[in-house]
């Protein structure tokens, strides 16, 4: 018998790019923005940031941070997202349809692809009651008004079968929206930070922030390996926005919202799009998402009856899953805010302070990138940002 | 490369297993990846993205780089899975298929 030779040349890893983590502070007295948090949020403003401004830094903690960026599912989801605030719904479409200029952008820039499908994604629905409960609220969506019109429909069992082969006897239909689509969510991490240290950009590492002070118009953030100035900071450190935010006078009541992640091995391809429980990477791998749970801070667990739904909705989908092998199961916490939507408000009392927070760190990152930054550059949120800022709560409250 | 200990050669009783198609004579309670190797297979697999050529290496169900398909199962553990007579074994070229 013919043995194989284990010497055959890997492909090249064409695209990668080294770049120096923790490089440190370059000489820069005063940058003209800090952001705090080097997660999607945080990389995405300081990227966009530096369309604008020379020195930028982005102040990051260690691997002991929560670390939303790098357990998410990495759906750039347009469906079903802004029942009750209009405004967030037209939001997250502008961020997707301006999601595939900014991948090029990154591309071009850092040679990494991320892994940008945009052929249209389905809401599973796996019976009668689902498909009522689904689509009252996709109505009740669309309705609103200032809700910009965007198309969707309601595919049968037989239209969902061509668009998902095998799919299982329980699928009753989907919801069907050409808009959404998914990327690869470590890869656009990667690109951002490439792409930071590429442009110029100060990434500083391992930088819990203990303090952050403001005098003659400059901001001092007090960190464990010394302070940082400048002229604007950015809040964007996720779930630690709760207590950041206070050193600037702002209430950012966010909590941790735990979702699991499945795993499956890697297949040859076989389906071609999104669902919002159940995808397949472009290198094959498998991954099935989409649990919410109140559990506060417990992302180093993963429980068994929350991963059995998962994996039997899975299989109810797509029975030919069923001898796919788990070769991982994760925790990670959503950043969420009382009413789920995004938080970008600029301090009142503290002018130059601004807080961005929201849950789809992926979805929203070319918003974050090319419509907040600028913004935040410009030192002035546009009125039409009004409906996100923290305002909305303490109205909720005398309500 | 690789041969079976001669003290291990006549231990325990033979068994026929099929290799790629190809009848294989082996000691029963051997590791399909060590069978393998004996029969100067040392690239038991084609990773499913690359293509690239792996073989066993870790030999204790850590590294997984000993996958075949084992009577029509893709993704087998070589080196987790002992022969038994009339064990179909075949290289796991590229990605197992999922059969919808």
């Amino acid at each position: 018998m013919q043995a194989l030779h284990v010497t055959q040349p890997r492909e090249s890893t064409k695209g990668s790019v080294a770049f120096p983590h923790g490089a440190g502070q370059r000489n820069h007295a005063i940058y003209d923005a800090v952001v705090i948090g080097g997660g999607l949020v945080g990389s995405a403003l300081a990227y966009g940031l530096r369309d604008a401004m020379d020195r930028v830094a982005v102040l990051d903690e260690g691997d002991v941070a929560y670390r939303a960026s790098r357990g998410n599912f990495g759906l750039v989801w347009v469906q079903g997202k802004g029942v009750g605030l209009a405004r967030y719904g037209q939001w997250t479409l502008a961020s997707a349809c301006a999601w595939e200029s900014m991948a090029e952008d990154l591309m071009s820039r850092t040679g990494i692809d991320v892994g940008l499908v945009q052929r249209g994604g389905l809401h599973v629905l796996l019976s009668d009651r689902e498909v009522e409960a689904r689509l009252a609220l996709m109505r009740r969506l669309h309705a609103q008004p200032g809700m910009t019109e965007r198309p969707w429909s309601l595919l049968d069992r037989h239209e969902v079968a061509e668009l998902i082969p095998g799919a299982g006897p329980d699928v009753c239909g989907a919801i069907w929206t050409p808009a959404d689509g998914a990327a690869n969510p470590l890869k656009l991490l990667r690109a951002f930070h490439a792409g930071m240290c590429i442009r110029g950009i100060d990434y500083l590492p391992r930088r819990p922030v203990a303090a952050i002070r403001k005098m003659h118009g400059i901001f001092t953030v007090d960190t464990v390996a010394g302070p940082v100035c400048a002229r604007q900071v950015v809040l964007a450190a996720g779930l630690g926005n709760a207590a950041l935010a206070r050193l600037v006078g702002l209430d950012v009541p966010v909590r941790p919202q735990r979702g699991q992640v499945i795993a499956l091995e890697r297949t040859a391809p076989l389906l071609g799009l999104p669902c919002s429980h159940l995808r397949q990477m472009e290198e094959g791998s498998w991954i099935i998402g989409d649990s919410q749970e109140e559990v506060g801070y417990a992302d180093t667990e993963i429980g068994l009856a929350v991963v059995g739904t998962m994996a039997d909705r899975a299989l109810r989908t797509l029975p030919a899953l069923r001898d796919v092998s788990v070769v991982r199961v994760w925790s990670a916490l959503r950043v969420m805010s009382p009413d789920g939507f995004p938080i970008y408000e600029q301090s009142e009392s503290c002018p130059g302070a601004f807080v961005v927070t929201c849950h789809s760190g992926v979805t929203l990152a070319a918003a974050h990138a090319r419509m907040l930054a600028p913004m935040i550059a410009a030192g002035r949120l546009d009125d039409d940002m009004q409906p996100f800022s923290t305002q909305r709560f303490s109205h909720v409250q005398n309500a | 490369m690789f041969r079976t200990l001669d003290q291990a050669q006549h231990v325990l009783p033979d068994v026929v297993v099929e290799i790629d198609g190809h009848a294989v004579r082996c000691r029963e309670g051997s590791s399909v990846a060590a069978v393998l190797f004996a029969n100067g297979i040392a690239a038991c697999r084609e990773t499913a993205v690359s293509r690239a050529p792996r073989g066993p290496y870790c030999m204790m169900g850590i590294c997984y780089d000993c996958l075949v398909v084992i009577d029509g199962q893709d993704n087998r553990q070589g080196c987790m899975t002992p022969v038994r007579q009339g064990m179909k074994i075949e290289r796991q070229l590229g990605p197992r298929k999922v059969r919808a």
